[in-house]
């Protein structure tokens, strides 16, 4: 079947199968970042934004994003980058396996609620495992983030 | 310190942070043949016959091997990434006739794409004899049932291994008269602990991908800490020359140990080596779960004898590992559980430590952060609480009494000089941080729940002694920049980046200025791999030493530079001069050019690349008799909710002594990330096998590893001693930091609830059972 | 993983019902569970252009559309206000947020899964599901089966004054549970549509009022992740029929632990669960007859 989407703001038409899944789609299509962590919809790292809203790509038809907007990290580069460098900056990213799941979902909050608590944080987040970092340095990253962008609205 | 022991970025964080395609998968080539494995559903049966013609019909399908493809007589390897020649033995085959475990592979398939290799697999018709299996690994030793009954098992080193009883290693270590000072022991603490087959449950499943090289050699590309050990399973187990084989790491998400063994990379290999085609195979997460290389399941039975003031005399340890279906890693894994565990407590009269490590028709164990060394320590140090808590004791009065200080000899550990320690000043800032004074042992928060506090120690290794290599090569270039080349694997760890900051540190240069390389057979200089808490000690101080080295280099070719004798003049990372001042002083009149008196490091290398002959390039190769161990004393504030058993991991304190951290960051990360493993051991990650030998928690939807909402605080501190033999005083980080939260959790829930339990994860379950046991008791007069 | 032949995104409600008549055709939701079935797809059939993504509000009830997400049910002030927080308390373990995204609330119903919190925050509410050709059926009725070939277009959640209360265990933060329990404290039974439920009793409504202390006209206890699906406790014997007092609580909850059938998982067992009955009954009620003015 053919489907048209506007995957990070290009519109991208291609013939699919019926049960292709949409992290499969994106990577076919560069989107690199996107990875898939397990089959169970447990570990968050295959994060992608549907029409702004954060979903698991692997649990998402490909068919289902017809029309709509698909956006990887590789449409947020700069946000990414921006944010991002908070978490370098505490060494958090460890092996990166699920940086960009991680980051999408980060960014998606921040859209959500603008001055999270910690404790909102973590729940926003809790679909983000990461084996690395036991979250701490995470956690320090983001709070690092948001005292930033406050001081900058200031 | 300018760069080593800051806080540096990561080199490849942004990368890492903005998605870019730097892992196997992203690499592989877009046509390569997609690799699947055909897996055995029975824990040990003979495969009598794969029927494959109707699913070599599905369009797409390049191959199928089973069995059949593999001469079952020729020579057996293992997949155990280890120093040659491996403790662990040889008892693989690619396909074996015999399986021996659930999901033990009978067929690799190739095809196009996945759907039809996913076809195909389904149409494979395989015929078994069903055998007996041995699940349960208390009956492996001697049972009539043997896993590994063949003629080509091969064991390479005397480990005590015998297949015809089960045997993977056998042996004991003992300093003193063990049963003599038992015996004059005001008590004698004897309890039996176990541990489960916990998961690296790294994000990145186990990948690779191989192509055919411009020379017909075999190009493995693959997701390995071990890419030299690699070359040789792989060439072993495909039984070519070495020399046909590259083996090269991009970046790895995530190993903790899993990747220390060739889990994935023999399949792909072979179908590329028979096919002459690029494939690549990409485990599953059930696969990565299933059929993988997990914590070796352990039994420990620990005899501590002590006065009644608190002196601890004697440790016996005796530990039962289980390698499940094949030996990778099961000779040595168990060693640590009593070298690691027992020289914690210094003023012993004596120690025994025995050990038996038997096959089973469960998954194959293999290396897991920690390594033998995080079982052994949660048994040892929760005898040692309960035996506090006997003696009416502090658990941390008794350790100061006991522990092992800097300068000690360590009996049990080869009897090597503890030459660096910080253990009693980790003991009191733990304390301190987690405010043990006032919380031990527990406190009720009237809301029917209480707070109890528990503590920990542990130490490891910082590479294997006498045995770990690493190397570094560093060159420069134009303009004076620097390539940094070497074999270990940064997993993640950091290591490029502080390998970086040690070679930056040495040779006075900008942290910016050093390029990292890592790692490749064919380019990097050889390294046993980036295991064993090895890399920031062993390659670490190999990276110090070549930069030593290249800085004479440097200044070798600054002093015919500056027609001097080398010993005339000084380095400073920016140029090769010759110190004080000129004498005599040259008048202003003079119209001669005076001697040139500095050469800057962009000149050198600029002449380094014109008529010259000194290579401004070395590679050194350094290695340790030593291992010093690091330190972690770790303490918990656990909350828990006495009806129903809900446990809280509220604050984790963590003093640690890895001598100088290269970067201070990146091990507070390590720290953070180890604990987390440790507490999800501790309490949420299980591993349960059926009657038919399959196992229940084959998904991250049913082997639960922690979440951030499951983790509360967790603080670090370093008590930072200062190691002379390692590079800058540092040790390793990488192991140690798991291995105190089940010790301390363990306890922590014993002073809530008053029940000790022998046997980890500690579930909410057995928490409110044991509280509900408690409370009926007290309701009977 | 699935394998599916074809994909219809449906334009009415008719065609999705004609499309789910064959066997082997299945109603997408979340596709979270759809995704893990081995059972190969011929025809999945997208309800996501009907409409039926909106929750709407009246006086008197919620109409949740089948294809709302769980997120949306999580974050709608009204339903937060009307269940007294206990809808965002239901949903706010499972998995993640990007989960909750996509999984929906007629997939849920239609999964009718042991483990699902949804399944027994709905049943503890005074809920009815809207099927396209059956009419509106009560939920407690279409939990225990049938139904499989029609389509779920709403869910309907009668707007009872009531006091509400969701607890669960969790081995994990975001683990499914190893027991659910949702209680509805309803202040007036007469607009009750659940079977179960004995007609309002004037002299039970004017139940003498002891201070602090609710009065109970009719209590909806819901165990789930038993770990069979979850289900309406009825309270025969009455225990509650009085305000909620410490006593008539606790002796209901050694009710409860006696009458909802437990079983063992690889999550906890049966005595476990038994054990998490009684003690998750008492506090939901505790906390509802502690909070509610009399």
């Amino acid at each position: 079947m053919l489907i048209h989407v506007n995957l990070n703001d290009k519109p991208v038409s291609a013939e699919i199968a019926p049960d292709l899944l949409l992290v499969d789609f994106v990577r076919q299509h560069g989107c690199y970042s996107v990875k898939r962590g397990c089959e169970t919809s447990n570990c968050g790292l295959c994060t992608v934004f549907l029409d702004d809203r954060p979903v698991l790509s692997c649990s998402v038809l490909a068919a289902r994003a017809d029309g709509k907007c698909v956006t990887t990290l590789e449409g947020l580069q700069e946000e990414a980058a921006e944010f991002g460098a908070f978490i370098a900056d505490q060494g958090a990213e460890q092996c990166g396996f699920c940086n960009p799941g991680f980051i999408m979902n980060a960014l998606a909050l921040f859209r959500d609620n603008p001055t999270p608590s910690v404790e909102e944080i973590r729940e926003y987040l809790a679909g983000n495992l990461c084996r690395c970092s036991g979250y701490e340095g995470q956690l320090r990253g983001i709070l690092a983030f948001l005292d930033w962008r406050k001081e900058g609205a200031v | 310190m300018k760069t080593v022991n800051q806080p540096l970025r990561k080199k490849d964080a942004m990368a890492l942070v903005t998605g870019q395609p730097v892992y196997t998968d992203d690499l592989a080539p877009a046509d390569c043949l997609v690799v699947k494995l055909l897996r055995s559903p029975h824990p040990n049966a003979i495969v009598k016959s794969v029927r494959k013609d109707a699913a070599m019909r599905v369009p797409g399908m390049e191959a199928i091997y089973t069995w059949e493809d593999i001469p079952q007589d020729e020579r057996r390897f293992t997949l155990a990434g280890q120093t040659y020649p491996e403790a662990s033995p040889y008892d693989c085959l690619i396909l074996d006739r015999h399986v021996r475990y659930v999901g033990d592979p009978v067929a690799i398939l190739a095809g196009k794409d996945e759907a039809c290799v996913n076809r195909a697999r389904k149409l494979l018709k395989v015929e078994y004899e069903v055998l007996e299996p041995v699940l349960d690994f208390h009956t492996a030793l001697d049972n009539p049932i043997l896993i590994h009954p063949e003629d080509n098992w091969e064991a390479l080193c005397p480990v005590g291994a015998d297949n015809h009883r089960n045997l993977c290693a056998h042996g004991v270590d003992s300093s003193g008269d063990i049963d003599q000072v038992l015996s004059e022991c005001d008590i004698v603490l004897d309890r039996t602990y176990h541990t489960k087959a916990c998961q690296q449950a790294m994000m990145e499943t186990f990948r690779t991908f191989c192509t055919i090289d411009v020379y017909g050699r075999l190009h493995v590309v693959s997701s390995t800490q071990i890419i030299f050990h690699c070359r040789r399973i792989i060439a072993n187990a495909l039984h070519i020359p070495k020399s046909k084989v590259r083996v090269s790491k991009p970046r790895i998400g995530g190993g903790f140990g899993a990747k220390q063994t060739a889990v994935s990379e023999i399949y792909p290999a072979f179908v590329t080596w028979k096919t002459k085609k690029p494939s690549k195979i990409i485990f599953t997460r059930e696969e990565s779960q299933t059929a993988s290389s997990p914590r070796h399941e352990m039994e420990l039975h620990v005899r501590v004898g002590a006065m009644k003031d608190g002196t601890i005399r004697g440790i016996d340890l005796h530990t039962l590992s289980n390698t499940g279906a094949y030996g990778e890693h099961g000779p040595t894994t168990v060693g640590l559980s009593g070298h690691k565990s027992i020289p914690l407590y210094g003023k012993t009269d004596a120690f025994r430590f025995s050990w038996d490590v038997v096959y089973t028709n469960v998954q194959p164990a293999g290396a897991y952060r920690g390594y033998g060394a995080t079982q052994g320590l949660y048994a040892v140090e929760s005898a040692v609480n309960e035996l506090a808590s006997i003696l009416h004791m502090d658990p941390t009065i008794l350790r100061e009494k006991n522990i092992i200080h800097e300068g000690d000899i360590m009996p049990a550990y080869y009897n090597a000089p503890n030459t660096s320690c910080t253990l009693d000043r980790c003991l009191r800032k733990a304390k301190e941080m987690i405010g043990w004074d006032e919380k031990y042992p527990v406190r009720d928060m009237d809301n029917g729940r209480v707070r109890s506090v528990g503590l920990g120690m542990s130490m490891q290794g910082s590479g294997i002694g006498g045995v770990d290599v690493g190397s570094a090569t560093l060159k420069l270039g134009d303009e004076g920049i620097y390539n940094l080349i070497i074999g270990a694997a940064d997993m993640g760890t950091g290591c490029d980046t502080t390998m970086a900051q040690v070679a930056a540190e040495v040779l006075e240069c900008d942290f910016d200025s050093i390029s990292v390389f890592s790692a490749d057979t064919d380019i990097s200089p050889y390294d046993s791999g980036s295991y064993a808490s090895s890399t920031a000690y062993v390659t670490g101080k190999a990276v110090e030493l070549c930069a030593r080295q290249l800085r004479e280099k440097i200044c070798q070719l600054g002093a015919r530079l500056l027609k001097c004798e080398e010993s005339q003049v000084e380095f400073d990372g920016k140029r090769v001069f010759i110190p004080g001042t000129p004498d005599p002083e040259p008048s202003k009149s003079q119209t001669s050019i005076p001697a040139l008196r500095e050469v800057s490091l962009m000149d050198i290398a600029t002449a380094s690349m014109a008529f010259n002959d000194i290579a401004l390039e070395c590679t050194v190769t350094h290695t340790s008799e030593l291992s010093p161990p690091p330190f972690v004393v770790g303490a918990v504030e656990l909350e828990i909710d006495l009806e129903t058993g809900e446990t809280t991991v509220v604050d984790y304190a963590a003093a640690v002594d890895c001598g100088t951290p290269l970067n201070p960051n990146l091990a507070r990360v390590q720290t953070e990330g180890g604990l987390a493993q440790g507490i999800g051991m501790a309490l949420t990650e299980n591993i349960t096998y059926n009657s038919l030998g399959r196992m229940a928690e084959n998904s991250l939807m049913q082997y639960k590893i922690p979440t951030r909402l499951d983790i509360g605080k967790i603080r670090v501190e370093f008590e930072c001693s200062y190691e002379e033999t390692g590079p800058f005083g540092a040790k390793s980080i990488g192991e140690v930091v798991l291995n105190t939260p089940p010790p301390a959790i363990a306890d922590a829930v014993y002073n809530a609830i008053g029940k000790r339990f022998y046997e980890l994860p500690i579930t909410p379950e057995q928490i409110a059972m044991a509280v509900l046991e408690r409370n009926n008791r007290r309701n009977i007069p | 993983m699935i394998t599916i032949q074809n994909y219809r995104l449906v334009d009415s409600l008719e065609e999705a019902w004609t499309l789910n008549q064959k066997r082997s055709n299945r109603i997408l939701g979340g596709m979270h569970w759809t995704k893990m079935s081995r059972n190969p797809v011929n025809t999945v059939i997208d309800l996501s252009r009907l409409g039926l993504d909106q929750i709407e509000e009246s006086d008197e009830a919620f109409r949740i559309g089948c294809m709302v997400s769980l997120r949306q049910l999580e974050t709608h002030p009204g339903l937060a206000a009307y269940t007294e927080d206990a809808m965002r308390e239901a949903l706010r373990h499972i998995v993640g947020v990007q989960f909750r995204n996509t999984a929906t609330l007629g997939g849920s119903i239609y999964g009718r899964y042991g483990f699902s919190d949804v399944l027994t925050i709905f049943l503890a509410m005074d809920t009815s599901v809207e099927l396209y050709k059956h009419g509106l059926v009560p939920l407690n009725e279409y939990a225990q089966g049938g139904f499989e070939r029609d389509v779920i277009a709403h869910i309907i959640v009668k707007k009872s004054p009531a006091h509400f209360r969701y607890l669960s265990v969790r081995n994990s933060q975001t683990d499914f549970p190893v027991l659910t329990c949702a209680a509805g404290v309803y202040a007036e039974t007469g607009s009750m549509t659940s079977p179960e439920n004995d007609p309002a009793s004037p002299a039970l409504l004017q139940a003498d009022c002891q201070p602090g202390y609710a009065p109970a006209a009719a209590v909806r206890l819901c165990i789930g992740a038993r770990p069979g699906r979850a289900i309406l406790l009825e309270d025969a014997n009455h225990i509650l029929k009085a305000p909620l007092t410490p006593d008539a609580i606790s002796r209901f909850a050694d009710y409860a632990a006696t009458q909802v059938p437990t079983q063992s998982n690889l999550r906890g067992s049966a005595q476990y669960r038994s054990h998490l009955v009684r003690v998750l009954t008492r506090r939901a009620l505790t906390q509802i007859g502690g909070d509610s003015p009399c």
